[in-house]
């Protein structure tokens, strides 16, 4: 099956900026039509990563092929296929919506222009803003157009650099069911983000921090192989425990939700041992699932420790 | 505690104290603040004279007599004129008053030295390229005196009798290409080629930078674009922009101050599409070079200011020092001055005005090399 080419086929990538590393050795796989979740916390890389894979940035060294193409040396054969969309909003705030995504579809060449643009303004559902000047829509009509621009060319695979950063809710929301419909046409998408629900919308993830990537895989594989054992623990006033919980052997990070504590660590018997003599009755306990953020934190302390 | 609270100079303090932090942050800004007053103090101080002298003058002489040398020599004395040329034939000293080579032409009529002494009080002719009144107009008071004195000294012994009827001879000044010696001839085609550096170096300077700027570089950038056709496109509207300029000049120029217009107009037009073009090459570089909108609005007039003193549009070129000329060589408005003026008030052809196009054309090549080679296909 041709299908089962990797979208995304990158090894040993390094860029460094001015002496310090930014990415350090990333070697990833992408699958087509996959959505491919991209995690770290600022500064990890991923956008310097994202900007190597569409060409605006050139890999120190490494070797990586895209939809087929090298990145090192076929850029510019890669460019027309993907739809880049950077953190900052990058159309035109003086040009109206519908200029943006005529310019857009002018400089990727389409034919039938203005065809094109109004049935993409209505299938976005963007018909009302059409002729609104760019600069002044709000920040979740903005994140639209900017992905209704990287749209324009049927690209096969989207590079998306953390979309629904300040969007609301119904926005977002409306966004990942525009990913999942093309995820379905076979689009591949890969997403940064900070948000732990958006990740576990992926198909798949990969954690980055300082240039490294720390783990990767679905969001079950990932959470299975941290090994990571985790309490909840519930009642009033809950959170006065924290600080002592903090103290105990096998405790290696106190999270609260709401009312609620997640204790985890990665010693089960150390961790149940611990606790044990809080278990008196006041509060509920419970033993349950890391979830993500817990993880990704762990990951992070252990990596800070090393 | 109203009164305390009215002014704070802790609050006021804050605020001078990140002025300084964020000044001194911009290199580009820093450096522009301490050049532009040490660029206008040499352009100044040293290259600016509004008393041209040395001006090259080019001798047509059908006499060789003794008071022809004498005249000569009084006027390379006097420093207004330095003989560069004897010519014999008038065809070739029209040419180099044309073409601007020369400013003056020293007409010595046949026989001047014979009918002096006769008394029949002989007429020389000073043509002077008057295009630029201010660049003649000293020399040209100064040349009567000049040639009156200048044979007081030969008319002695047996000639002492021709000097009690008055002047010796006669003196004939012509102002060619501007007679009446008006201004507005000079600097309202000279204001088209400072307008087009004006605006043109400036809007195109913004171009790139307010892209970089405002983050649609990025956009830009991971679109199939090629450089090429990223500053070629930008260029293009700003030609048509420089052309709408020169239209409002020429027209003004007009009807609001009667300049002529001698020349062909449509070889105007061709030669101005050259120097646009090179203003738009240095406004194009500069936008690669800086880094912000404030700086390539700096680099623009660290360029406008030398082109404005040292092309000769404000003060008369050949006035200034040796090195300050070499200096306004390199400038394109130098040489579009030139060519505005000898083709408006000279009638220049072709011919004539290709001396000066080059220059404007190497101009060109070089800013636009450095501009491609500093466009950064990448964001790194």
């Amino acid at each position: 099956m041709p299908e089962a080419a990797p979208v995304i086929d990158v090894r040993d990538l390094v860029k460094s900026f001015g002496g310090k590393t930014v990415i350090n050795n990333l070697s990833l796989q992408i699958m087509p039509g996959e959505i491919y979740g991209f995690l770290g916390p600022n500064g990890s890389g991923k956008t310097t990563f994202i900007r190597m894979l569409c060409g605006l940035l050139r890999p120190d060294s490494g070797s990586g092929v895209c939809l087929g193409f090298d990145i090192l040396k076929q850029a510019e054969k890669i460019k027309p296929l993907v739809g880049y969309m950077a953190q900052r909003f990058s159309l035109y705030e003086d040009l109206s919506v519908r200029e943006n995504l005529n310019f857009m579809a002018r400089v990727y060449r389409l034919r039938n222009v203005r065809s094109q643009v109004a049935e993409i303004i209505e299938r976005m559902g963007m018909d009302r803003f059409a002729d609104q000047l760019a600069g002044t829509l709000s920040g979740g009509w903005k994140q639209r157009l900017a992905l209704t621009a990287c749209l324009l060319h049927r690209p096969r695979l989207l590079l998306l650099d953390e979309p629904t950063a300040g969007v609301d809710p119904k926005a977002r929301h409306d966004f990942w069911d525009d990913i999942y419909d093309l995820a379905g046409q076979g689009v591949t998408s890969l997403i940064s983000t900070h948000y732990m629900e958006e990740a576990e919308r992926c198909h798949r993830l990969a954690y980055l921090a300082y240039g490294n990537l720390l783990v990767a895989g679905t969001a079950g594989e990932v959470i299975a192989s941290s090994g990571l054992k985790t309490w909840s623990v519930s009642g009033d006033n809950v959170h006065m425990l924290t600080p002592q919980l903090k103290l105990l052997a096998g405790v290696e990070q106190v999270v609260p939700f709401g009312n609620t504590l997640h204790v985890s660590g990665h010693d089960p018997e150390l961790l149940a041992a611990s606790l044990r003599p809080l278990m008196n009755g006041k509060y509920l306990w419970q033993q349950i699932d890391a979830n993500l953020e817990e993880v990704f934190i762990s990951l992070m302390q252990q990596r800070e420790a090393q | 505690m109203f009164a305390a609270d009215f002014f704070s100079f802790k609050r006021f303090n804050a605020i001078v104290g990140k002025e300084f932090v964020q000044m001194r942050r911009d290199r580009v800004t820093l450096a522009m603040m301490i050049g532009i007053p040490i660029l206008q103090m040499i352009i100044f101080g040293f290259a600016i004279n509004s008393n041209p002298k040395h001006l090259p003058t080019v001798i047509l002489a059908a006499d060789h007599g003794v008071f022809s040398r004498t005249i000569i020599a009084a006027m390379q004395n006097s420093e207004y004129f330095q003989v560069v040329k004897t010519v014999a034939g008038e065809e070739e000293a029209d040419r180099l008053i044309e073409n601007g080579e020369v400013q003056f032409v020293l007409d010595i009529p046949q026989q001047f030295s014979r009918r002096l002494v006769r008394g029949e009080k002989p007429a020389l002719l000073l043509t002077a390229d008057a295009t630029d009144p201010a660049a003649t107009s000293n020399a040209l008071a100064a040349f009567r005196l000049i040639a009156g004195q200048a044979l007081a000294r030969d008319l002695a012994g047996p000639l002492r009798y021709l000097r009690r009827q008055g002047a010796p001879l006669e003196v004939i000044l012509h102002r060619r290409f501007n007679p009446e010696a008006i201004t507005q001839y000079n600097i309202v085609p000279g204001l088209m080629g400072v307008v087009l550096t004006m605006t043109l170096v400036i809007i195109t300077a913004l171009a790139i930078t307010r892209e970089r700027e405002r983050g649609t570089m990025e956009n830009l950038l991971s679109t199939p674009v090629k450089p090429m056709e990223v500053m070629i496109g930008k260029i293009i509207p700003y030609i048509v922009v420089g052309y709408v300029q020169m239209g409002v000049i020429l027209l003004a120029g007009r009807f609001l101050f009667g300049v002529p217009l001698i020349g062909s107009l449509s070889l105007l037009l061709a030669a101005s599409l050259l120097f646009i073009a090179a203003n738009l090459g240095v406004g194009l570089t500069f936008s690669t070079l800086a880094r912000n909108q404030l700086q390539a609005v700096q680099m623009a007039f660290f360029f406008f200011l030398p082109s404005i003193l040292l092309s000769g549009f404000m003060f008369p070129f050949r006035g200034m020092p040796a090195w300050a000329q070499r200096v306004g060589e390199i400038l394109p408005l130098t040489h579009y001055l030139r060519i505005v003026r000898g083709i408006l008030l000279k009638g220049n052809s072709f011919e004539q005005i290709l001396p000066h196009l080059w220059p404007i054309m190497a101009f060109l090549v070089v800013a636009l090399t450095i501009g491609l080679k500093r466009y950064r296909g990448t964001l790194d």
